[in-house]
């Protein structure tokens, strides 16, 4: 016998930071690209496009910063779909079979998809490596945004980073790795329709309201 | 060097500065000027510069020795092709400069004899400007002065000094002669004389009157004055470029120069959009400016190259791009056109996947999930 359920899964600071990821991914990435190509905008010296463009991006790094690090907050102490064990299947076996599992039905091997209430493990792992491609951003952005006042507060923390790699090292590295995320977005968009689809647990109207539907044995 | 300073050392009464300048024709009013030009390169507050007057006047001069090596002598240059009575043709008279390759009167052991003596006599109380990079490749064999390397001498010469000077980017950080493949393993003083004390005032070249300021501190503090993390002084090296660029009203507006000769060039748009690398360097160029504070590069329409910034010829090329190329793809493939790649690539990929998914069926879940 089994019961239909709709459990509640992303509870609200993982859906909140996952809506303020994606809007300040698409702003950072939009005035992040016309810094990077700067054409002639303006039509007077008063005009003040560029400075506009950089506060928003400078104003949304900030939040998207606050954001990524609410999360790994909450990974330690939101509930078990939120937490940070989710993110490391490769740790254990069963982990990376379940990991291999969801990699087969990718492939068209198998034909069962994932059945997980939370993350399935590719996910999890997956979403690791963007966690870090974001720490790298916020890292490399800061870098770059610290170098205006240099001996303050934001130049002290980040700019040991200059010593290590140079500094059109660190603006390529916070160029590149836009493209990646915006590689992901595209990846992330159409595997939650795939799994919407495949795995009729609701995961795309899940990251609005937070429930899956499921049905567990028993 | 000159009738004044050549080759007699710091000795006992030796003729105040003022004197000594009076005599070559600089008027007391030039010598304030000079006072008040240093204030404020050393961003101290305009009272300090009687300070400065009075402290100069009484100060002993400090022997100096200039080393050169792997260069193209521009420091050397910057230094001394300067109209008159130049700052720097000030700084000259206040040091005794006892040893200096290119514009010594000495020539042969009869220089290297000189600069044993200073070594012996001075320890620990001279000066030491170095010009160029040291090769420290194969034991150093790939630049020798007198029968020896440079790395051996400048470690000696370096050693004994009250500080060393590290002038133009070559000697501060490697420069050009360092550039890949940098075949002579070439280094900066930093990296080739460990464990005594470094000023880096890199530039290509030096700003000579970023030289002079700093002597000036010295001479009137008597210690160096504050360096950042990689021993350049904060009052030349303590700014970006870009915050202080007089083209930065255009950067902020949104108008670049897009083609060399075009509208915005002639009307002095920002060069950000032609690969200036102002928003990387820091340095003061904007404000001290270059021969007399007559211009600098940006002042005359052309991006800065990043010339006083470590590994600025690996790093800051392409001179006329914003982002490097990347590496491991072709000399032309820029940033963005590999970015795009990846995301349409990921795009068909997945555009794929999705049109077999949905002709795929009975690959869809039972609804049970594993908790
Ligand atoms: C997903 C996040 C982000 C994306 C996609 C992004 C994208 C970009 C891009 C494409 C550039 C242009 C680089 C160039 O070609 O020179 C840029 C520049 C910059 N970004 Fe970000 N960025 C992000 C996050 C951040 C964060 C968190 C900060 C921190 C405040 C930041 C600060 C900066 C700064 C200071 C610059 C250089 C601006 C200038 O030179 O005027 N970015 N960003
Ligand atoms: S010309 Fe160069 S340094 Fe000046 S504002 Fe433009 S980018 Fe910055």
């Amino acid at each position: 016998m089994r019961k239909l359920e709709n459990r509640y899964v992303w509870e609200v600071p993982v859906r909140a930071t996952h809506w303020i990821n994606m809007l300040s991914i698409v702003i950072l990435s939009v005035t992040g690209l016309f810094i990077g190509a700067a054409t002639t905008v303006a039509h007077s010296t008063s005009d003040y496009t560029m400075g506009w463009v950089r506060f928003v991006h400078f104003t949304t790094g900030y939040i998207f910063a606050t954001s990524v690090v609410s999360r790994i907050y909450w990974s330690f102490v939101g509930n078990r779909y939120a937490s940070w064990r989710e993110f490391v299947p490769f740790v254990t076996a069963d982990g990376r079979r379940r990991m291999m599992q969801t990699f087969r039905y990718y492939l068209f091997i198998d034909r069962t998809p994932p059945d997980v209430v939370g993350h399935n493990a590719l996910a999890g792992a997956t979403y690791l490596l963007v966690f870090l491609l974001y720490l790298l951003m916020v890292l490399t952005g800061f870098a770059l945004y610290g170098q205006y006042a240099p001996g303050g507060v934001v130049s002290r923390l980040t700019g040991w980073l200059f010593l290590v790699i140079s500094n059109q090292g660190v603006r390529l590295a916070h160029h590149l790795t836009m493209w990646l995320l915006i590689a992901f977005a595209i990846h992330h968009v159409y595997s939650a329709w795939l799994m919407d689809v495949k795995e009729k647990g609701g995961v795309i109207s899940s990251i609005f309201g937070g429930y899956k539907s499921i049905r567990v044995k028993g | 060097m000159d009738e004044h300073s050549g080759g007699h050392g710091n000795g006992n009464g030796q003729a105040s500065i003022s004197q000594l300048l009076e005599e070559r024709g600089v008027s007391r009013r030039d010598f304030l000027k000079f006072c008040s030009a240093m204030t404020a390169a050393l961003a101290l507050p305009a009272t300090f510069a009687p300070r400065v007057a009075r402290a100069l006047d009484e100060v002993k001069r400090p022997t100096l020795v200039w080393l050169e090596y792997q260069s193209c002598t521009g420091d050397t240059e910057a230094l001394l092709r300067t109209a008159n009575p130049t700052v720097a043709e000030i700084v000259l008279d206040i040091l005794s400069v006892d040893y200096a390759e290119t514009i010594m009167a000495a020539a042969g052991h009869l220089a290297e004899e000189n600069l044993d003596k200073v070594l012996k006599d001075e320890k620990g109380k001279y000066l030491v400007v170095v010009e160029g990079a040291i090769p420290m490749k194969d034991g150093g064999v790939y630049c020798c002065v007198g029968g020896r390397t440079a790395l051996d001498r400048a470690r000696e010469v370096c050693g004994g000094a009250a500080a060393t000077i590290a002038v133009g980017t070559c000697a501060s950080f490697g420069g050009i002669p360092a550039a890949a493949p940098n075949p002579t393993g070439a280094v900066g003083v930093r990296d080739a004389v460990p464990g005594v004390t470094v000023v880096n005032m890199p530039g290509c070249p030096l700003n000579a009157d970023n030289l002079s300021a700093l002597v000036v501190h010295y001479l009137v503090f008597g210690k160096l004055p504050e360096l950042d993390a990689i021993g350049r002084p904060l009052f030349a090296y303590g700014k970006r470029i870009h915050d202080n660029c007089e083209r930065r009203a255009h950067f902020d507006a949104g108008q670049y120069v897009e083609k060399w000769g075009d509208e915005g060039h002639r009307n002095g748009y920002c060069l950000y959009h032609m690969g200036c690398k102002g928003p990387e360097t820091f340095h003061n160029c904007p404000t001290q400016r270059y021969n007399e504070k007559t211009s600098w590069p940006v002042g005359s329409g052309h991006g800065c190259a990043g010339c006083s910034e470590p590994q600025f010829w690996d790093t800051m090329t392409p001179f006329y791009r914003r982002l490097p190329h990347v590496p491991g793809f072709g000399i032309e493939k820029t940033a963005d056109r590999i970015g795009v790649g990846v995301a349409v690539a990921t795009a068909a990929v997945f555009g794929a996947h999705g049109v077999v998914s949905a002709m795929r069926h009975k690959d869809t879940s039972d609804e049970t999930k594993e908790d």
